[in-house]
């Protein structure tokens, strides 16, 4: 059996914020009972293509999956369990926001599998929680985390975010101090970004471009200060004893989010629901992203009807096939987000090809210019490389 | 046709004044146009010359004009270029007319480029009848304008007419003037043949058309004819005048007429402007005067953008010099920017307008560098080079010393801007010549200037300084020793070819500060940090720093959507190629040209 991990998106919640571009929308409970139903008809007409593969971790990301009914995510991991091999002991992980979970919700998660949550806190001031338009303040923070040591969950992560507007070391630092104080497992902390699309970014796109540019800014911290906060945050989290595996995420005592390293590490990963991303055998698919098309796509397979579809899934709305070149650069440049970089073995056991015929001059010019190492058989980004992660990932796309 | 019956003259005006619009008010009331054929203005019929609102090739036309005296009148009229940069193709212009017709503009008066084409047109002995225009405008102050022209120029004006030319008001009392003030044209049909080129044309299918005035003899098809400058030797196909936008053919050209030729002729280099025509069998005893060949005053590389694009830049110089003998241009490399032409033009205008059709006739994205002027170099072995690009100096050692071009400048400007404007000169190494007062308010300053120091954007300044009140106009005024250097810029410690420029020693400081600043501006942030030096020789007079780039902001990647992580790279990677690499760096095109406008701010 091969491994594959299965992601399943639910676009819901409680009010978006204000910086997020994820698929997420408002809807009602009369809408998703709707899609639940139809994520189900999905997952039930994808099921039978992967017989022979067996199930590592599942991931219910969002929007907001926590603030679905309980009998919603029961629905959805027993019918996943019911048609797909999964594994005992596989990882399941369920986004969670504060204020969206009560003590019945969670003990029925762990009855149906969950092992793992991830809570959005974000910041730990509440001034910050509320210009970022989060739905919560610190204290139903520390109520939610409480409801879910004690019901049991001992494999948890914290998001935080730094580069907020007006954050200063101190206010990180709180953040920081409030989030380890409770030892969570795993803590990512994502540096923001002005997405466009948001609220954000009408608000703060002109500091974005002079961030980026290495100008004074209005409100978004420098550059230098960005530089600043980020590096803050390594130091402050490796001295509490977490671990940083990846360009943003940090653990303690090896509780890795093993689903995100299936990304960087290239495991076929199916995606279920809207908008979901999968690849499968070097292709990469995106589902619809229209949710009333989705729905509809899932009513009408569930009432007997051929829907037409380009793709190999009926759900899909773009399809690419990926290139031995394609799959080559997204081995470099998904690999080197771990700090423990790639490995040479296996590059050459998945291309048949030595990485030094491929990337020999650019990897030679990397290391001398002290933005990657080698060691053991592997090959990483050093912390100036981590720095400046994109500049030097990019050097991993080939010409044509 | 009798020869008495034919008006060979041309409109001299300060851009603005109007020109162009009483052009097309003549040629529309004598009737040989019809209101539907009138384009906005017949004779400027460059796309680029309607929005710049100048005339860059000079034109004619011939029309018919019934006077009130009952007879019928050929009116050749002889369309010049109004810009100093085409100085020697107005002077042949205007050798091509018997008189001249000055349009002054009834608000503003007398201008600097007024009194100079109307020393030129006095030069070559043409009758200048006065016409005062806009007099429709509120602020026109005709009264003001005639006493101006009296005592400035010493033209008689109290009887100039004073019309309107966008309106059409009389426009009739032009036309009588052109009849009984200007001489009609002399000249033997039967002499030996003598035409002098003003213009020329390249046209697909019938080779060059060479525009003449027939000056003594006669010129017909099928005659054997041959250039006395150039010594080319063609038959002549075709010979005609010009109607409004079209030629029309006949059988002969005799003395006294304007019309054109052609003759097979493949380069526009064979029938140089000023050079005179003439049989090959019957030949006439010397060529008539004044011919010069124009040699380029402003010199600058241009390279394509797209390194793969060369072949397409030769191929579009070529073609634009088919029409335009005073561009020049050869192969030049440069380190920076790969394959290019070293390019000279006769002036700073003329590069602009060769630049912006390549850019929107050819479809070429361009990188140019800064122009220069042509340096004369005298090395300690008593040779002499000159020097069009930078790159060439020789050894310092080598030099003994160098000399730069000069020009008289005259600048007309109201009484309370001649502070000002003296500044600027001063700041631009200029020497003072003179300044008079031509009027109560209005004085006429002259001075020397370098060549190198106007060409940038001097006309700018002057403007800003003078809140647009100053006219400006210069010839040039031969060599002078200088004290010159060559301005290296270094990027990451490598010298950039395409940037070094040579420059007064004295200003050398300056502007290699400002180039260092505005390079810093345009050159995007690298992962190690980028000096950027100026110097003189291996002194470093200025430096800046891009500094390193030290994060990224750190892409999130979520619900397994490479793809956009991907673009995002791509995206990263797209901007550079549009990048020179140096070195290790790369800079941007648009780098190459901001130094170009050092002095906006």
């Amino acid at each position: 059996m091969t491994p594959i991990e299965i992601y399943i998106h639910i676009p819901f919640c409680v009010k978006k914020c204000l910086y997020c571009d994820f698929l997420s929308g408002v809807f009602d409970e009369k809408m998703q009972r709707r899609y639940v139903a139809a994520l189900c008809t999905e997952i039930k007409y994808m099921a039978p293509r992967f017989q022979q593969s067996e199930v590592v971790t599942i991931y219910v990301g969002g929007g907001t999956p926590s603030w679905l009914s309980e009998d919603l995510m029961d629905e959805i991991i027993t019918t996943v369990k019911q048609s797909f091999h999964v594994n005992p002991l596989a990882e399941i992980s369920v986004e969670c926001n504060p204020g969206t979970l009560s003590s019945e919700k969670l003990n029925l998660y762990r009855s149906i599998g969950i092992n793992r949550l991830s809570i959005g806190l974000q910041s730990a001031n509440d001034d910050e929680l509320k210009e970022l338009g989060r739905i919560h303040d610190y204290n139903r923070f520390l109520h939610t985390f409480d409801l879910v040591r004690k019901a049991g969950f001992d494999n948890v992560n914290v998001d935080v975010m730094t580069g907020l507007p007006h954050q200063t070391i101190e206010k990180l630092e709180k953040t920081l101090n409030a989030v380890t104080m409770l030892r969570p497992e795993h803590i990512s902390a994502y540096s923001l970004i002005i997405e466009k699309g948001t609220p954000f970014y009408e608000k703060y796109k002109f500091d974005a471009v002079k961030q980026q540019a290495g100008m004074p800014t209005e409100d978004l911290p420098t550059d230098e200060e960005s530089y600043k906060l980020y590096k803050f945050t390594m130091d402050y989290l490796a001295k509490k004893g977490y671990q940083r595996y990846e360009i943003s995420n940090y653990a303690r005592n090896g509780k890795v989010c093993r689903h995100n390293l299936g990304y960087w590490d290239r495991v076929p990963y199916l995606g279920l629901g809207l908008g979901a991303a999968s690849l499968i055998d070097n292709v990469r698919t995106s589902n619809i992203r229209d949710i009333y098309k989705y729905v509809e796509t899932s009513e009408a397979i569930s009432a007997g009807k051929a829907v037409e579809s380009e793709f190999s899934s009926p759900y899909a709305q773009t399809q690419e096939i990926l290139s031995k070149k394609d799959a080559m650069e997204e081995f470099m440049f998904l690999g080197l987000r771990k700090i423990d970089g790639v490995a040479r073995s296996d590059f050459q056991k998945m291309f048949g090809i030595d990485i030094e015929a491929i990337y020999g001059p650019i990897l030679t010019a990397l290391r001398n210019e002290g933005f990657m190492d080698a060691k053991e058989g592997r090959l990483f980004l050093t912390d100036i490389g981590i720095d400046v992660s994109n500049q030097v990932l990019a050097k991993f796309l080939l010409d044509e | 046709m009798d020869q008495s019956k034919i008006r060979n003259f041309c409109i001299v005006a300060h851009i603005d004044h109007g020109k162009s619009t009483l052009a097309d008010r003549i040629i529309q009331m004598t009737g040989t146009l019809t209101d539907r054929e009138m384009q906005a203005q017949v004779l400027d019929n460059m796309d680029l010359e309607r929005e710049r609102g100048i005339t860059i090739k000079s034109q004619a036309v011939r029309i018919i004009y019934k006077a009130d005296d009952g007879q019928e009148y050929i009116f050749n009229l002889i369309d010049t270029p109004g810009h100093v940069d085409f100085n020697y193709e107005v002077s042949r212009s205007l050798a091509a007319c018997d008189g001249a017709i000055l349009v002054v503009d009834a608000a503003q008066g007398i201008e600097a480029q007024t009194l100079a084409n109307v020393y030129l047109a006095l030069d070559h002995d043409l009758d200048v009848i006065p016409v005062i225009n806009k007099i429709d405008l509120p602020s026109a102050d005709p009264e003001r304008v005639i006493e101006e022209i009296e005592d400035v120029i010493g033209l008689e004006a109290q009887d100039a007419p004073q019309i309107s030319a966008k309106t059409g008001l009389n426009i009739h009392d032009v036309l009588e003037a052109i009849v009984n003030q200007l001489p009609a044209p002399k000249g033997d049909p039967k002499a030996p043949l003598q035409a002098l080129i003003f213009d020329s044309l390249y046209d697909p299918y019938k080779g060059v058309i060479v525009f003449c005035r027939v000056k003594e003899g006669t010129l017909k098809v099928g005659d054997s004819v041959k250039m006395m400058a150039t010594g080319a030797q063609f038959d002549v196909v075709e010979v005609g005048y010009f109607g409004a936008g079209q030629f029309i053919p006949c059988d002969e050209l005799p003395a006294g007429m304007v019309g054109y030729m052609t003759a097979s002729i493949k380069n526009v280099r064979d029938t140089r402007v000023g050079d005179t025509i003439t049989h090959t069998n019957a030949p006439a005893a010397e060529p008539l005067p004044g011919y010069k060949k124009v040699n380029p005053m402003v010199y600058c590389g241009m390279y394509p953008a797209d390194g793969a694009k060369y072949p397409d830049l030769r191929d579009a110089l070529e073609k634009l010099q088919l029409n335009d003998a005073a561009l020049q241009f050869e192969p030049e490399t440069s380190v920076a920017l790969g394959f290019g032409f070293r390019c000279g033009f006769l002036g700073l205008l003329h590069l602009e307008i060769i630049q912006e059709r390549l850019e929107r006739e050819y479809n070429l994205d361009l990188v140019t560098t800064a122009p220069g002027v042509v340096y004369r170099v005298h090395k300690t072995d008593g040779t002499m080079i000159e020097l069009t690009n930078p790159s060439n100096l020789p050894d310092p050692s080598e030099i003994d010393y160098m000399e730069e071009p000069m020009v008289e400048a005259e600048i007309m400007v109201t009484s309370e801007y001649i502070g000002a404007i003296m500044d600027l000169c001063q700041e631009r190494r200029g020497q003072y010549i003179s300044m008079e007062y031509i009027e109560e308010t209005r004085a006429l300053i002259k001075y020397t200037l370098p060549l190198n120091e106007i060409i940038y954007d001097f006309f700018d300044a002057l403007k800003s300084r003078s809140r647009g009140y100053a006219s400006f106009d210069y010839e040039m005024k031969g060599y002078m020793k200088s004290e010159l250097v060559k301005l290296d810029i270094l990027i990451n410690k490598e010298e950039v070819d395409a940037l070094s420029f040579i420059v007064f020693s004295g200003t050398a400081y300056e502007r290699g500060r400002k180039m260092c600043e505005k390079l810093k501006e345009e050159i995007p942030r690298h992962l190690f940090e980028i000096p950027i030096q100026a110097a003189v020789g291996s002194k470093v007079i200025a430096r800046e720093t891009v500094k390193a780039m030290r994060k990224d902001v750190l892409a999130k990647c979520y619900g397994g959507d490479i793809t956009r992580k991907k673009k995002l790279l791509e995206k990263q990677k797209e901007g550079k190629k549009r990048m020179r690499q140096i070195g290790n760096v790369e800079i941007p095109q648009a780098a190459f040209m901001s130094v170009l406008k050092l002095d906006e701010d």
